[in-house]
């Protein structure tokens, strides 16, 4: 599937190690929930999210984004392997989160914009092509075991 | 889906700025679009893809520009880009799926470019805006 250069890891690796996150953690799945609303369908017991305001400053919902970029940064050091590191984590979306697929997509595209935003110009072009198959590849190993 | 008053102003505001950095955005969100997505590049085998080539240039300023007539007519994208959609739907014929990836693109370089002006609603109001411009590029499709 997703094949890694030498290049691609590099730029992975290399901006991953600056990324404090906490702060992109939240910035990222607040995003989500703010950009594509219908995806707060997930947590119904996050307490308020009826305002960008309130889903960005929401506790629950920074905490539970720096779970997902944790979960992110165990990928980002087995990128030869993705479907098996994600492997159990994807049965966990399929059958007790019951999570579309999509969503993985939508997440992964969110991040990359939470990315530019933090390193602008040093997130060129070709660094973000090496991320975006990062992202492909997290969101294809996630969705591997459904069935 | 339609753009609320608060959306509308924000993508007007915004376009203030951008309008200043029209060529070097178009060009950069190619760059991005042809390198993340390389099958985007089927759509052009006639032209010179390499960083730096004029018809790079030059369609990057024509995209951009197509989406400051969208945003000068934010009120009414669909008179706005009428012939575009009929070029778009006869011509044309770029498979819907390629608007997302180019919105995307498009986000990215601005996300990159005017950060502190990139908050979570004015992402939501960008993604949105660039949506109903897809959706207006697309419609006459069939």
């Amino acid at each position: 599937m997703s094949n890694f250069t030498a290049e691609d890891k590099a730029a992975i690796t290399s901006l991953w190690a600056k990324v404090n996150v906490e702060d992109a953690g939240g910035e990222t799945l607040g995003r989500l929930l703010v950009v594509y609303p219908w995806t707060q369908r997930f947590f119904d017991s996050f307490g308020s999210l009826s305002s960008p305001s309130a889903i960005m400053g929401n506790p629950k919902v920074k905490a539970h984004g720096v779970k997902v970029l944790t979960s992110l940064g165990e990928a980002i050091k087995n990128l030869d392997d993705l479907k098996g590191t994600f492997g159990q984590l994807s049965e966990l979306h399929c059958d007790k989160l019951h999570v579309d697929p999509e969503n993985f997509r939508l997440l992964g595209n969110v991040l990359v914009t939470v990315l530019a935003i933090l390193y602008g110009k040093e997130f060129t072009p070709e660094v973000q092509a090496s991320w975006q198959k990062m992202v492909a590849g997290v969101a294809s190993a996630l969705a591997s075991r459904y069935h | 889906m339609s753009l609320t008053k608060t959306e509308r102003t924000i993508i007007v505001s915004m376009w203030a700025k951008i309008s200043t950095q029209v060529d070097t955005i178009g060009t950069e969100t190619l760059e991005r679009l042809f390198l993340s997505y390389p099958q985007t590049k089927t759509y052009f085998p006639h032209f010179d893809l390499h960083p730096g080539s004029a018809q790079l240039r030059a369609h990057g300023s024509k995209v951009v520009a197509a989406v400051g007539d969208a945003v000068k007519s934010i009120d009414n994208i669909g008179a706005a880009l009428s012939k575009l959609s009929e070029l778009h739907a006869y011509i044309l014929r770029v498979d819907p799926v390629n608007f997302k990836l180019l919105s995307h693109c498009l986000l990215v370089t601005l996300a990159a470019r005017f950060p502190a002006d990139f908050t979570a609603e004015a992402h939501a109001a960008w993604d949105k805006f660039l949506s109903v411009v897809s959706s207006v590029l697309t419609e006459k499709y069939r």
